[in-house]
């Protein structure tokens, strides 16, 4: 019942979000996000899908809208990309302190000035500690497959979701694909129950007004409690969802050759393919080298990278992204982990690939290579940026 | 006077225990405001007094629903209420935004400009306390000449901003100016609102005993000054046909409207002008009913 076809990125997002049969759709154009809401545009003028589609004149409105929609139950949709994720901060934070179901997809793509239009995460990481949920595609099938996801795991978590893919390398980039049929995305994504949390006439409360010293850290817990729920909501929903698509991605994180690695790199996103074509061939060479891509970023799936470093000489965690003042955001999160779980194994920081800096086979081949050097002598610690013109590197540690 | 009220439903929907200050001018008009709309309303309320008001959690003030947003949200928040309860079926659903002059002609002005251009069924009210009061009492927009607010020590350099007019060039099915002191005027708008689809945009002058520092007994007294002077002009704009209505009907030759001192000598606010400010004060109404005049006689043109 599924098909096959070829799209790119943000046109699978598109369907995907067709299929998933929204009832408010609001979105503000910024590249790399346009083609996801021109092709949801065409569906709605078209009549192959029966929504609204709110054409507001900001970033910060869009998320507003669709905010507004979800308070009276309706399945909404939005997408957007740096600045615009930027512009819309204040209202996302709003969303899930609201514990409204929205889904948004991000095509990361860098922060200005300068300006580029070109990928880093920096700009969905920002909804670390936010409340929203948050996962990272790596092709274009994968955000067909959590696009759709991410409607029901909002949901069932009363939390947004927010899914990433990286710009230009995923979001415009043609892969073929399958696209679920109707029937089998129906089955698995019922049409949303009205009721419970929403504007309503009957029992007309306040959603979000002022909440004094008493009561707001509870509200707060409560979110925080969700989220670590949603570990195991999100790992369920990715089963049921593999059952009907026949596609498995290991839940949580993705597991490439980790089991009997010495060595595992940790990242997420479009260059996960390289660094596992680049472990393919070290393998080869007799180099024991794993690549574990996270595939959720928001609940943290800490316990699960802790077990897959147990028994390694050595982790690497490469980062499209910068804390600035300290390390990338997946390495400081993941070193965290490790404590937590009391795994003592040496870290090695990667930070590359921002604003759309080209990643290479060859770049990750030397980043094992490194790590592998850095195992035998013993060095329990490092931190290096990628990529770096000559004249740039060496200074601050 | 007597008997005016007998029109209006017992029905409250402001309720005992809210936190409006004595004599809060704002509150009033909410109050005729919902007793027109009735109980299947949502009221979408960005940062502002009413949101306080409104009471804290986990309590409600309000007899309907409210959505509470972020301070530029509102007018987006609720397009995007509108149409869902449009496309999911709820039927005969008033969505109205209740906003504050900063949240409205300030910070939230993009979005009401877009939502008004995108027409949305709903209403937008501007309840227009002229200052940030909630933050105690910070100069807005919307602050007239010379007024003492805390940000404007020694009175305000500009002049308040018209948006209504700005509405206008959004070609709107309906805009309404309001004022306390008149609630048939209140309730009949809000009643004719109800019934036109689109965008309907409200101008709501709100004194505010604290902020424009008089005693709350004279809210009213004041509001009607306002209109007597011809501070405060009360008018509606249906598809286009713009027509003054109550007592600023007759104020349109400048000798029947009252001198604008008192309007300015009942407020706290304005007690630092000198002679020169009133007088500009008094040229900058005498300016806006020459303006008045004009569009009622494009208007009659136009009918022509």
């Amino acid at each position: 019942m599924s098909k096959k076809t070829i799209l790119s990125g943000n046109h699978a997002a598109a369907y995907a979000v067709k299929l998933s049969r929204p009832d408010v759709i609001s979105a503000y154009p910024i590249t790399p996000q346009t083609s996801v809401i021109e092709k949801l545009s065409e569906f709605v003028e078209n009549g192959e899908l029966n929504a609204r589609f709110i054409r507001v004149e900001s970033e910060h409105s869009a998320m507003s809208a669709v905010l507004g929609a979800a308070s009276v139950g309706a399945r909404v949709y939005t997408a957007t990309s740096s600045q615009g994720l930027l512009y819309m901060y204040e209202v996302c934070w709003w969303a899930a302190g609201a514990r409204l179901p929205i889904v948004m997809g991000i095509i990361t793509r860098a922060i200005a000035p300068p300006w580029s239009i070109w990928t880093d995460h920096n700009d969905i990481l920002t909804l670390r500690d936010s409340g929203w949920i948050i996962m990272f595609a790596q092709d274009v099938q994968e955000v067909f497959d959590l696009t759709v996801q991410a409607f029901k795991i909002a949901e069932e978590t009363s939390l947004p979701v927010a899914v990433g893919w990286d710009a230009f390398v995923v979001s415009h980039t043609v892969e073929p694909l399958e696209i679920l049929s109707q029937e089998h995305v129906d089955r698995f994504l019922p049409k949303k129950k009205i009721g419970g949390h929403m504007l309503n006439f009957d029992d007309p409360f306040s959603l979000g007004n002022l909440t004094y010293p008493d009561d707001y850290m509870e509200f707060r817990y409560d979110i925080w409690k969700t989220q670590r729920e949603a570990l195991d909501i999100i790992s369920n929903i990715y089963e049921e969802y593999s059952e009907i698509s026949g596609r498995a991605y290991g839940g949580l994180l993705e597991d490439n050759m980790c089991d009997d690695a010495d060595i595992i790199l940790f990242m997420m996103g479009a260059a996960s393919g390289d660094a596992i074509e680049a472990a393919r061939l070290l393998r080869e060479k007799g180099l024991k080298v794993g690549v574990c891509r996270l595939r959720v970023i928001r609940p943290f799936p800490a316990e699960e990278i802790a077990k897959k470093s147990e028994r390694v000489k050595m982790i690497g965690v490469f980062d499209r992204d910068v804390s600035m003042g300290y390390s990338g955001v997946l390495a400081t999160d993941i070193k965290s982990a490790l404590k937590e779980y009391g795994v003592d194994v040496p870290v090695a920081e990667y930070i590359g690939g921002l604003g759309g800096r080209d990643l290479r086979v060859k770049d990750f081949l030397e980043i094992f290579e490194d790590m592998d050097k850095m195992a035998r002598k013993g060095v329990k610690f490092s931190r290096k940026w990628i990529g770096l013109k000559e004249k740039y590197i060496g200074g601050a540690p | 006077m007597s008997g005016i009220f007998k029109t209006f439903p017992y029905q409250e929907y402001i309720l005992k225990g809210n936190a409006a200050c004595p004599g809060c001018g704002a509150t009033l008009i909410l109050r005729y405001v919902l007793k027109a709309l009735g109980h299947r309303t949502i009221l979408v309320i960005p940062a502002c007094c009413t949101s306080v008001i409104a009471g804290p959690y986990p309590k409600t003030a309000f007899g309907v629903p409210v959505l509470h947003i972020a301070f530029a949200a509102s007018a987006a928040a609720a397009s995007g209420i509108v149409e869902a309860v449009e496309q999911i079926g709820m039927r005969d659903v008033n969505v109205v935004v209740w906003a504050g002059d900063g949240g409205t002609v300030d910070i939230g002005l993009q979005a009401l400009s877009g939502a008004a251009e995108r027409n949305h069924n709903m209403v937008y009210i501007c309840y227009d306390n002229e200052a940030y009061m909630n933050t105690g009492i910070q100069r807005s927009g919307a602050t007239p000449y010379g007024a003492w607010t805390t940000t404007t020590p020694t009175g305000n350099k500009n002049v308040k901003k018209d948006l209504p007019m700005i509405m206008r060039a959004h070609n709107i099915p309906y805009i309404a100016t309001l004022n306390p002191a008149f609630p048939n005027d209140i309730y009949s708008k809000v009643k004719k609102a109800k019934e036109i689809r689109g965008f309907k945009y409200f101008h709501a002058l709100s004194p505010c005993p604290p902020g424009w520092r008089y005693d709350s007994s004279l809210t009213v007294e004041i509001a009607r000054m306002a209109v007597l002077t011809g501070m405060w002009i009360l008018y509606e704009q249906e598809y286009g046909d713009f027509r003054l209505t109550g007592p600023s009907r007759n104020l349109l030759e400048k000798r029947k409207r009252k001198p604008i001192v008192e309007y300015l000598k009942l407020q706290g606010r304005f007690r630092h002008l000198n002679d020169e400010d009133i007088d500009r004060i008094q040229r900058l109404v005498d300016d806006k009913w020459e303006e008045i005049k004009e569009l009622l006689e494009s208007n009659k043109i136009n009918k022509k």
